[in-house]
């Protein structure tokens, strides 16, 4: 019974990883701009729809260079096109704008690119890798295209973590996270940083569009694995991303361990239907976060003093 | 690139114009064309709407229509979804001059949602191969056609396969086969037969959900690896079919155990899991992939006109070919409404007679060169089915191949159940069985 467990666990982990991919696309623009972006899934959509289909007429990595081209093109034509007409308007107002976005990019990136299901292949092996078959019948099974991504991952919130913190526009970025008004008072360019925001957003998307990609094949369905990046958003809070890796750990790991040993207790003990709860089970454990922080694990707590 | 973002701006400019629905004269007959050619299902739904739309031109472009009375389409996008699907059915079911002559849902979902609704609108729903099992019973369904196979007729075809490879019926007993399934009522449907048949031979079942539009399912899959089935019958649609296989294949569950149902054997099932689903089979729905001698005609009148709705060498693609068969049927049951109320428009009610008295012999097949890819239907109020036989289908990396003899769905199991769900279905809704006469 442990290897099974063991396994599920570690299985969930890995997927995780790959929630907390997409849930760092939120965060990056979240931060910046106080904007929850529901244009985030089909943003890696787009993304990686471009790699896969460019990719097909030139080498991967011209194709994913070109893409990089690509989203930020993307950044400026949102930044220039709709963020700017809506600088200080309420969040919700903003929100429905990414709303928009979101559908037209969908559609777009189908009219444009194709509706088929495109490969992106990274060389990663797909078969699996079994471990300590002396000590577990059957050994412990790790997806390589998964342990690859999440060490691409590693690397990747590193790389942004060290552009946050040590660096000019970083810091420029907090800034304008904590008070838009107040960093342009101080000559912080708000349109710049908003371009080079939504343009790391783009490229973050990239990564994840590739990951998604490569292990599902290029098609409409990785936009809605921007809905499992509700959840780690919830649990981990919209400002953090190390909130945005653990929650995507806890989140990954919960809802596989829920679909392998609760979903048939509770089908077995109250003579279910049946039916797949991994899906609500996360939205369910990231409720009961809320109701106990409503700001996240990570997320900055909000205080108004009257 | 450039060229086609110019062609969209264009094309959006004009839309209005370019798809505005056309006058319809008294001497056409109106087919509406339920499709999804966006969205999560979108690689399935298009090359199947592309078949539909190149027979219906076929016809009029090589026999001036159907007797004379020439087809026309109009295509309504509902991307998968119910409730979208319903509201195409109730834009166009008024269309031409005598409506609707039938509708093909593609979607159990819709053809669950419709049942109802046709039965007042007077409009037939051709389901080839999907909707409800329970449905082949025509005295209590008089509106639904589910022509040429039913889940369970699927479900029974794939348990005897299994049979046959393990040398006997009766060897089955012990062993395991786990079901993954769409959840949704496409996806529940062949539990019934699995069921019964688990009953009748001793073997377990394992159900296992994949929810919707199943690109997660890896805890589905440890489930497998965990408790080894062995063998794994496969009901998806869409991304999960190609999902499921690259699964199978993350977890080393060997895909020769695999079977789909022939919603999930076709190229855009197999082809994003590479050399990872050779090995992997899946029952037909009677044809399989190919060029067959109908595309002469194709060729001649459609494709090299510049008519054509696919890629030319897309045209012998499993889901395209469905779609000329569909088309084919829903053709010939008007004509063979014609041949009783006359080479006129039909009503939906004369072409569900149509439907109810189809009987396209071996010679017919042949005449409309489709001759090695179906074989012959025939429908009665008793048998909305019509035929009840396939073969197992096996990717070998780059192609499908047929690796099994012809086998028939057993009655002996498949009608006491239909029997007793279409008696439960009549008791529910207040209907009176019996067989329609026009």
């Amino acid at each position: 019974m442990l290897g099974p467990v063991l396994e599920t666990l570690i299985g969930g982990l890995l997927t995780g990883v790959l929630y907390a991919l997409v849930a760092l696309g939120f965060v990056l623009i979240f931060k910046a701009s106080g904007v929850f972006n529901f244009a985030q899934g089909a943003m890696v959509l787009f993304a990686a729809l471009s790699v896969a289909r460019l990719s097909e007429m030139m080498p991967l990595v011209v194709a994913v260079a070109l893409s990089v081209v690509i989203m930020i093109v993307l950044a400026y034509a949102i930044e220039f096109l709709v963020l700017r007409r809506l600088v200080n308007q309420e969040g919700i107002i903003l929100f429905m704008a990414t709303l928009g976005i979101a559908y037209f990019l969908e559609g777009f990136g189908e009219t444009v690119w194709g509706s088929n299901i495109y490969k992106i292949n990274l060389g990663i092996p797909k078969e699996p890798m079994f471990f300590f078959e002396s000590v577990f019948p059957g050994g412990l099974l790790i997806d390589r295209e998964e342990v690859a991504a999440a060490v691409g991952c590693a690397v990747l919130v590193a790389a942004l973590a060290i552009f946050f913190q040590v660096t000019r526009v970083g810091r420029a970025l907090r800034a304008v996270a904590d008070d838009h008004q107040a960093a342009q008072s101080v000559g912080i360019p708000l349109n710049t940083i908003w371009l080079i925001v939504w343009a790391v957003s783009g490229i973050v998307a990239i990564a994840a569009g590739m990951v998604w990609g490569s292990k599902l094949g290029v098609q409409f369905s990785i936009s809605l694995v921007a809905l499992k990046a509700l959840p780690v958003l919830i649990l981990g809070g919209l400002t953090s991303i190390p909130g945005a890796i653990v929650g995507g750990l806890i989140i990954g790991a919960g809802e596989k361990l829920a679909e392998v040993l609760l979903g048939p207790l509770l089908v077995r003990w109250f003579d279910l239907a049946g039916g797949g709860i991994e899906n609500w089970f996360a939205y369910m454990l990231a409720l009961v976060f809320l109701l106990f922080r409503p700001q996240g694990l990570f997320g900055e707590r909000i205080i108004e003093r009257i | 690139m450039m060229l086609k973002l110019v062609g969209i701006a264009v094309a959006a400019a004009v839309g209005g114009v370019a798809f505005a629905a056309p006058a319809l004269a008294q001497n056409e007959q109106f087919i509406p064309a339920l499709v999804y050619r966006t969205g999560a299902y979108a690689p399935n739904g298009v090359p199947f709407a592309n078949g539909i739309a190149d027979y219906y031109k076929l016809v009029n472009a090589r026999d001036n229509g159907i007797n004379g009375v020439k087809i026309v389409t109009e295509e309504c996008e509902f991307g998968y979804a119910t409730d979208r699907g319903v509201e195409c059915y109730e834009r166009l079911k008024k269309n031409g001059p005598t409506g609707a002559a039938y509708v093909i849902p593609l979607s159990t979902g819709v053809t669950f949602a419709l049942t109802e609704k046709t039965t007042t609108d007077k409009i037939p729903i051709i389901s080839m191969g999907y909707g409800r099992s329970e449905s082949r019973d025509g005295s209590v369904f008089q509106w639904n056609f589910p022509l040429l196979g039913t889940y369970w007729t699927a479900s029974d075809i794939i348990v005897q396969h299994i049979a046959k490879k393990e040398v006997g019926l009766d060897k089955l007993k012990g062993k395991k086969i786990a079901l993954v399934y769409h959840d949704s009522p496409y996806g529940k449907e062949p539990i019934a037969l699995l069921t019964e048949r688990a009953k009748l031979h001793g073997f377990e079942t394992m159900f296992l959900p994949v929810t919707h539009p199943g690109v997660e399912q890896k805890a589905t899959w440890l489930q497998i690896r965990q408790n080894r089935p062995d063998y794994v019958l496969l009901w998806g649609w869409g991304v999960m079919n190609s999902t499921s296989i690259k699964e199978a294949v993350a977890v080393g569950y060997a895909r020769d155990k695999m079977y789909g149902v022939w919603w999930s054997g076709a190229e855009p099932d197999v082809r994003p899991a590479e050399a990872g689903a050779t090995g992997y089979n899946a029952v037909t729905l009677q044809h399989t992939a190919g060029q067959f001698k109908l595309h002469e005609d194709l060729k001649k009148h459609v494709y090299d006109k510049n008519q054509g709705s696919a890629k030319w060498d897309e045209t012998g693609e499993i889901l395209y070919v469905r779609g000329l068969i569909n088309a084919m049927l829903g053709v010939e049951a008007i004509r063979t409404a014609q041949a009783r109320f006359g080479n006129k428009p039909m009503t939906g009610e004369q072409v569900r007679w149509g439907l109810e008295n189809l009987n396209i012999s071996a010679q017919r097949i042949t005449q409309l060169g489709f001759d090695g890819v179906m074989k012959p239907i025939k429908v009665s109020c008793a048998d909305h089915e019509g035929a009840r036989t396939g073969r197992i289908q096996t990717w070998d990396g780059k192609n499908w191949k047929i690796t099994s003899d012809w086998y028939e769905s057993d009655d002996k199991v498949i009608a006491p159940m239909v029997k007793d769900a279409a008696a439960k279905y009549a008791a529910e809704k207040k209907i009176a069985p019996g067989c329609l006469t026009n």
